[in-house]
């Protein structure tokens, strides 16, 4: 029997003893079982990365290997549930993570509808629907033929209750299939073919909709310095995006932010569906106080379950909080094993491995022929907030979307603290037709807001030498509308009940206000020399600004009125002005 | 009986090199003994050809032909019991103060293990410290690890006392636990003072490791008294304080160790699993669903150069639920407590405080803000070109400091006082300036 021969930290190498032992197979280690993957083998022994704490083993402990790689368990029940690093359920574990746990991953006990698409006799690829599963009402799970199989039908269950290790489906040449399916974690999924998706993920965040979008199937990194909002913009993604299926994975973060997300989904509605958020969601968590070796597999963990929902026809959006975490889980482990460091002591494989990582993301053509969308959204927790670091700028390279978080808005209490200035979305072309099949007007009102702010940007370097005072009133008018642009529209609060989610029609409404109270600014100014001071004090502009906290987003009406008052008032602004009164 | 081993290969600072002996376990508990010395250590690597033995303590005086260590089976552990309350330990738990044995009513192994988050319970418990720049502006939470980040020079000290002195719970279910980590001797006896001086003495323990000490002892100092800290919390259901002080020697340490195991060294020396290490400590504050206690961590920390992208905040700013952070040209404008609001942060905010104080606490935020860009722009231009609105926020900004901010050393307000000076404060602004509150809150407030 293969037993332990040197431990240094997590790393522990064994000695053989005839066992057939595979690069990546998982290894059970010591008597406790702790589950670890063998990472590098030579004639007599193999090297294991233990993934949970080594404390405590001793020289000539038994090892075992399972000749499978680390894998994830597919199949009805994942929504709603919340695993760790390497799968194991954290519902059914206790207060403190016992070590050598081993916990079935989904409940095996369970009854689910099943709904036959197969038919005997029918010839089914990888890929393709062999059914659909239900639970009360909730959400449907579409089973497919595992992406390596696929037969002639010869026997299909008939609809009705079963468990997951229930035969649903036999082929001719006696494959059985049940309702789950194991996936290794480091290997993608496959897909017929990349699609390109127009849609938008449409997220509810003026500033991301409106001027950084992300498309169905893109890929958006987060980076920020500590406190700079990019768990509350990923919680709030998570919360708000129209996609099918959440799966949030906590890559080193805190247990309470873990803890918050399975505390307030169950509460909050999906604006799509009405049902509870949480049955929409996986959450994987390897928070920082758990093992680190567990960390890097667990944004693979992640993806396979995306995957698979992808390839069920779904619109998946994955968040990975933070995948600096994950990158520094890497450059801990090539440390260990000796491997010569590339900069800032990552490995030279970071970039490479950053790239496959987020090429995992895509809008696909599924094997069954369906399509199905994985988006996926990175934090980056870069070392003093410095974005110059290795893991920020490979992301940046490999995503299309930046959001770049700005610790200087954030200090000002101004979220989502994205710079609009050093943030950028490749999307933005394409997703231009969706928004203007059902709102003519984007483009121009996005063009409108980014002149609006570039011109701003010039503007506020001569205000920062001589003082807004400083300027003529025609260019004090662009300053006063920049600001309500930034304060009123791209400043938005995730915590307040009606701003939390602004639907594509308000976020119109309140753009198109903004654009009509600067035409009549510049009219009033035109025409009889208003100074730009009296103009931006109307109290009909503070009105406005109470519709960002005050009109929901199904009272978009009150916005007509708002427009009527407004033009009325400067009328009578534009008439009266000057005379003596 | 005790069974010494001789089979000392080689000594190289604290990393002994020794003959492999079975049944050994990794991270195991050694004690060794050379010319009439006692030190304890920790096995660090096992293999077929050598046992590596960390040493944790000076390693001078040891002479490997004399050599010997025994194995005791364990990995560290402390022994816990209420009976440490009152008392004064060092990084092994063995009390320094002359009050006598403490006799334990268990022991536990002083690494911790993860908590599994689906058992923590999401802190929201407002608790109110007395201090308008934290009640008032960044909440602090029952169960929450809320560090301070100071300079030198700032008075950190007084800050620490009054805070701890007006946050501790008054119940009997009330402890503080303070880890003094390798801070001079009259810090250590003036802070001891002043949070004594709260009258809780009995419900105060303290981990002292001075600035004298082999560093290695900060690191088992740390988790010595969180391990008691938890016991209280979770299996005594105490309220708990624990106070981290000064975090910065931790990490020094942290980093001294790690250079002395000749490992790879990430940014300014400090060890690549800092941020892992760091975690294992902040991570152990907090609510379990199961537990009727709560652990409440203030970690204090020098900011080295006065820089809060220096590693050590920085990590910790990444880990923990916040910061407070202190600033020396407040101190310098003699403003006490010294806190520079901008950079500070509570997480657990959103929680702990409700929907008016929040959006009251960002419209303070923002301007306190703007009054920070007038106040550059006076500085170049001078106040008298200034617009009428940049002067309004200039004088926003003064108020600020001086009535919010600043208070008495014992002064302990109350939430409403707090509130009420801000929203007073508020008033010195432009109506069409506040737009983060919503009409009710100005209609409530302001006519
Ligand atoms: N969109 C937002 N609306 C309101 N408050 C926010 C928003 N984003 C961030 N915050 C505040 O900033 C704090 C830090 O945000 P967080 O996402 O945890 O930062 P990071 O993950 O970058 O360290 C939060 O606790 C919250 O108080
Ligand atoms: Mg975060």
């Amino acid at each position: 029997m293969a037993h332990i021969i040197s431990i240094l930290g997590p790393i522990v190498r064994a000695e053989l003893d005839g066992e057939r032992v595979c690069i990546q197979d998982v290894a059970y280690v010591g008597e406790l079982g702790l589950t670890g993957e063998v990472i590098e083998r030579d004639q007599k022994s193999a090297l294991i990365q233990v993934y949970e704490e080594t404390e405590g083993l001793k020289l000539g402990e038994a090892v075992t290997f399972t000749a499978q790689m680390l894998s994830a368990l597919l199949g009805p029940g994942l929504l709603g549930s919340i695993y760790d690093g390497i799968g194991r359920p954290l519902k059914l574990a206790g207060t403190r993570i016992s070590r050598g746990l081993k916990l079935d991953p989904l409940d095996r006990d369970k009854l689910w509808s099943f709904t036959p698409f197969a038919k005997a006799g029918q010839k089914l690829e990888g890929g393709e629907y062999i059914g659909a599963v239900s639970a009360q009402d909730a959400f449907e799970y579409r089973l497919m033929v595992p992406p390596d199989k696929n037969g002639r039908v010869s026997f299909v269950a008939g609809q009705g209750e079963y468990r997951l290790d229930d035969t649903l489906i036999e082929f001719e040449d006696g494959e059985r299939l049940t309702m789950v399916q194991r996936w290794p974690v480091r290997i993608a999924r496959p897909f017929k073919e990349r699609i390109l998706s127009k849609k938008p993920m449409i997220t509810g965040q003026r500033i991301i909709d409106f001027l950084f979008p992300i498309s169905e199937g893109g890929s958006a990194s987060i980076p920020g310095g500590f406190g700079t909002g990019k768990t509350i913009l990923q919680q709030t993604l998570a919360k708000w995006s129209d996609a099918d299926i959440i799966v949030y994975i906590g890559c080193g973060e805190r247990g309470n932010e873990m803890t918050e997300v399975l505390q307030e989904f169950p509460q909050l509605a999906d604006p799509k569906s009405g049902k509870k958020l949480i049955e929409r969601t996986v959450l994987i968590a390897n928070t920082s106080d758990m093992p680190v070796s567990a960390r890097e597999a667990s944004i693979y963990i992640g993806l396979t379950i995306a995957e698979y929902f992808r390839d069920m026809g779904y619109t998946v959006a994955l968040m990975a909080d933070s995948t600096s975490r994950w990158a520094e889980a890497m450059r801990e482990l090539s440390g260990r094993m000796n491997e010569l460091p590339a900069e800032e002591g990552f490995p030279s494989y970071l970039a490479s491995r950053i790239a496959s990582v987020y090429e995992r993301a895509g809008a696909v053509r599924t094997l069954g022929g369906d399509t199905g969308a994985v988006t996926m959204i990175g934090a980056i927790s870069p070392p003093g907030g410095d974005f110059s670091e290795p893991v920020t700028r490979h992301t940046q390279r490999f995503t299309s979307v930046f959001w770049a978080l700005d610790k200087e808005l954030a200090n000002a209490r101004f979220y989502p603290s994205i710079n609009h200035l050093l943030s950028h979305s490749a999307y933005a072309i394409s997703v231009k037709s969706w928004w203007e099949a059902g709102y003519p007007e984007w483009s121009e009102l996005r063009l409108w807001v980014i002149e609006m702010l570039q011109r701003d940007e010039k503007l506020q370097r001569i205000v920062k030498l001589l003082g807004s005072e400083a300027l003529p009133e025609d260019q004090k008018l662009t300053l006063f509308i920049s600001d309500l642009i930034k304060e009123y529209f791209l400043q938005q609060n995730a915590f307040d009940a009606v701003d939390m989610y602004a639907s594509p029609q308000k976020q119109i409404c309140m753009a198109k206000a903004l654009k009509a109270l600067h035409q009549w600014w510049k009219r009033c100014f035109e025409e009889k020399g208003v100074p730009a001071g009296q103009l931006k004090d109307q109290p009909i502009v503070g009105e406005l600004l109470t519709s960002r906290l005050g009109v929901p987003n199904d009272q978009t009406e009150w916005f007509d009125a708002w427009h009527k008052r407004m033009e009325t008032r400067y009328e009578t602004l534009l008439l009266t002005f000057g005379e003596i009164s | 009986m005790i069974i010494e081993y001789t089979g000392a290969q080689k000594l190289k600072g604290t990393l002994l090199f020794f003959e492999p002996i079975r049944d050994i376990r990794y991270g195991e508990k050694v004690v060794i003994r050379s010319e009439g010395k006692t030190l304890n250590g920790k096995v660090a690597a096992l293999s077929q050809s050598v046992m590596l033995i960390e040493i944790l303590g000076e390693p001078y005086g040891l002479n490997i032909d004399n050599l010997r260590v025994q194995f005791t089976g364990n990995i560290f552990e402390l022994g816990v019991s209420d009976k440490m309350l009152g008392r004064v330990m060092d990084a092994f738990g063995e009390p320094t103060d002359d009050k006598g044995e403490i006799r334990h009513d268990k022991l536990l192994p002083i690494g911790g293990s993860a908590y599994n988050p689906v058992q923590r319970a999401y802190p929201n418990d407002f608790i109110q410290t007395g201090i308008s720049a934290i009640d008032g502006l960044n909440v602090l939470v029952k169960g929450q690890k809320l560090p301070i980040f100071s300079v030198a020079g700032a008075s950190t000290n007084d800050l620490a006392a009054q805070l701890v002195r007006q946050i501790t719970p008054s119940g009997k279910n009330g402890a503080v636990v303070f880890a003094g980590i390798g801070i001079k001797y009259e810090d250590a006896q003036y802070l001891i003072q002043s949070i004594r001086s709260g009258g809780n003495f009995e419900r105060t323990a303290i981990f002292l490791n001075l600035a004298d000490e082999p560093s290695i002892n900060a690191l088992l100092l740390v988790r010595s008294a969180l391990t008691f800290a938890e016991y209280l919390a979770f299996e005594k259901g105490y309220d708990v304080i624990a106070v981290l002080y000064d975090m910065t020697n931790y990490c020094d340490a942290l980093r001294e160790v790690s250079s002395r195991r000749e490992e790879i060294p990430s940014r300014k020396g400090y060890p690549g699993y800092m941020y892992s290490d760091l975690a294992s400590i902040y991570e152990r504050a907090g609510i379990l669903k199961e537990s009727a206690g709560s652990l409440t961590q203030i970690p204090i920390l020098t900011m080295p150069d006065g820089d809060i992208t220096h590693p050590i905040p920085d990590l910790t700013g990444y880990i923990t639920e916040g910061q407070i952070v202190l600033e020396r040209e407040l101190q310098q404008k003699g403003i006490y407590p010294p806190i520079n609001v901008l950079p500070s942060l509570s997480r657990l905010m959103n929680h702990g405080a409700s929907d008016q104080h929040r959006r009251w606490s960002a419209e303070i935020y923002a301007a306190y803000a703007k009054a920070k860009k007038a106040e550059m722009l006076a500085a170049i231009i001078g106040e008298e070109e200034m617009g009428e609105t940049e002067q309004r926020y200039l004088a926003f900004g003064k108020a600020f400091e001086r009535q919010f901010i600043t208070q008495r050393n014992e002064e302990n307000r109350t939430l409403e006082q707090t509130l009420a000076i801000g929203w007073k404060l508020l008033a010195l602004l432009p109506p069409t300036a506040l737009t983060r509150l919503k009409p009710q809150d100005i209609a409530e407030h302001f006519q």
